[in-house]
């Protein structure tokens, strides 16, 4: 029983990084009906501004993750500036986005495999490596920190999404861009916004991965991970999102606890097509016909 | 007439080239992604190998195994999938295709696992490889440009116009998406008859997104621009060997430029013809106002 718990929270713990990306898949999906494949990039460049910020000298390790988080924004917002708005403006089909993103995400990649290399990298970890005993219940400090950092990010942009007048415009023009711009929302505005902020949760996911685990070219296929809880939340919503991140990460660690690790991935895709089968918009997604 | 190499390098641009052909009628043609390919790939790839090694098949035989294994389970999936819309469409596909790698991982006492499947006896020469290929286009063209090819274009244009005109959408989809399916089974029964030897993760995610960047290089919805994307992708990089590591930095760069310049892609919807070639050298003007027109 003690073990069942300790690998719920280690799911949740998972599954709340996997939230933080699955919020900018979201976010995105909502605005511009795009999944946008460059984000679990976008993850991985933050990690390495942050790795290559602790590198310099005297550089205190708060102020190396604000400059990762800070890196990643930007990067979404050049994806945005650069290539989907002139694709937007061009008038071309949503799906032209799609691929533009994952030529993004193609040359992320190899981008990051040609500068850093494909070796493994570890963050240096905040606290030292240990677990919080809570009544023979052993839980790691990093899963602690992932769990707690990524539940208050989650809080403040579930907060700006519903509360302020910027929230405001960005359901606005989720609901029908045209419409709020005839009514005097700066959609390109709003969705440069949207972008850094996607790219700032990204950036915050990368570090933890990276302070978990290890981080290393190619770990943006996290971002993967991150779309299939999406999708299973059901596009472009950010609850269901979240919803969906948990759902998986407490899945697989599940079955990675009491199955068998090897099988972990095949059962978790099977759960997906399950659950579009019956419901093939998500749990939460809004049967919309896509826009021809 | 060839050395080795170059007939290794002929036979994997052959391949990829079926591959790509069956990706370009399904996304170039209903404007579906699968980003599973590479997993019917390797469906038909294992019962291609199992076919020759463990029950002495002859060549052919086994390819249509393999290719007939992958039209079969294309077929059961897309009753499943193909009525999901747009990315949750692709996302299914995207999930099979991890599943199919790992569970042929997990399956270690029939396909040998993470250690591969050996000793497939080598059949793919270069001849046998040039044929499929041309063989693969021509039906590819019929295809095309058969009734059926003219309902899918008619579904790219205008899903809901074409259900309007009584093109029954679901069937045709499917009919395209098992028609890509088989062409992946029929690439992978080639590939592995030419590797010998066959693990996993030779077809991962990575081999799928490189058949769907390979289609729309070459331009969604025109089989001569697949032909030309694919010859694009994998022969420069073997000229360019001694960067190869900047080769997929240099495709997904190639892609966004793509996307954003010239957004059909290297030939667009239109195919390849001499009769236009010959007409724009000899009169640049003339074919400049054939395109305003249309």
């Amino acid at each position: 029983m003690k073990i069942l718990i300790q690998q719920i929270i280690t799911g949740i713990s998972i599954g709340s990084v996997y939230a933080l990306i699955a919020s900018g898949y979201a976010l995105v999906y909502s605005l511009l009906d795009f999944s946008n494949w460059a984000h679990g990039e976008v993850c991985m460049l933050g990690a390495y501004v942050c790795f290559m910020a602790t590198t310099v000298n005297n550089m205190p390790y708060w102020l190396s993750c604000v400059l990762g988080i800070g890196g990643a924004a930007v990067i979404s917002f050049l994806n945005e500036k650069i290539a989907y708005r002139k694709i937007r403006n061009n008038g071309s089909p949503n799906m032209f986005l799609m691929i533009a993103a994952m030529g993004l995400s193609t040359t992320y990649q190899n981008l990051a495999n040609v500068i850093w290399g494909s070796k493994f990298k570890q963050l240096p970890k905040i606290f030292s490596v240990g677990t919080i005993n809570f009544d023979g219940i052993y839980i790691g400090t990093t899963d602690m920190l992932c769990l707690g950092l990524s539940a208050v990010a989650l809080v403040i942009l579930l907060l700006i999404i519903n509360k302020s007048k910027f929230g405001l415009h960005v359901r606005a023009v989720a609901c029908s861009s045209r419409t709020a711009g005839l009514l005097g929302v700066k959609i390109d505005r709003v969705i440069a916004v949207v972008f850094m902020l996607a790219g700032a949760l990204a950036g915050l996911a990368g570090i933890m991965y990276g302070m978990k685990y290890n981080i290393y070219p190619t770990m943006g296929n996290v971002g993967l991970k991150a779309f299939i809880a999406s999708v299973i939340g059901g596009l472009g919503s950010v609850p269901g999102a979240i919803a969906g991140a948990v759902l998986l990460g407490l899945i697989e660690t599940v079955v990675s606890g009491y199955i068998s690790s090897g099988l972990r991935d095949l059962i978790s895709f099977c759960l997906l097509i399950l659950i579009l089968l019956v419901r093939p918009s998500g749990l939460f997604g809004v049967d919309v016909q896509e826009k021809a | 007439m060839l050395n080795s190499f170059q007939e290794g390098v002929l036979i994997i641009c052959c391949v990829n080239m079926i591959a790509v052909l069956g990706m370009s009628v399904l996304t170039g043609f209903t404007r579906l992604f699968s980003f599973g390919n590479a997993g019917f790939m390797s469906i038909g790839a294992y019962a291609a190998a199992i076919c020759s090694v463990e029950y002495h098949m002859p060549f052919v035989v086994s390819i249509l195994i393999g290719a007939a294994a992958a039209g079969a389970v294309s077929y059961v999936l897309g009753s499943l999938t193909i009525r999901l819309r747009g990315d949750y469409f692709l996302i299914s596909c995207l999930g099979f295709g991890e599943c199919v790698r790992v569970l042929f991982n997990y399956t270690k006492n029939i396909t040998g696992g993470a250690n591969g499947y050996s000793n497939i006896p080598y059949k793919t020469t270069g001849i046998v490889a040039v044929i499929c290929t041309v063989l693969a286009f021509i039906i590819a063209w019929n295809f095309i440009h058969s009734r059926y090819g003219q309902a899918l274009s008619a579904i790219r244009e205008n899903e809901l116009a074409a259900a309007a005109n009584g093109i029954n959408v679901v069937r045709y989809k499917k009919m395209s998406f098992v028609f890509s399916a088989i062409y992946a089974g029929w690439a992978g029964g080639l590939y592995a008859h030419y590797l010998r030897f066959i693990t996993p993760t030779l077809f991962n995610l990575g081999k799928s997104s490189e058949l769907v960047i390979t289609t729309v290089l070459g331009g969604l919805g025109s089989l001569t621009g697949s032909v030309l994307g694919t010859i694009i992708v994998q022969i420069l990089p073997e000229i360019f060997r001694s960067m190869s590591e900047y080769r997929m930095l240099f495709y997904g760069i190639a892609v966004v430029l793509m996307i954003l310049l010239r957004p059909d892609g290297l030939y667009g919807y239109r195919e390849f013809s001499l009769k236009r070639l010959i007409a724009r050298i000899t009169n640049p003007g003339k074919s400049k106002t054939a395109k305003e027109q249309k």
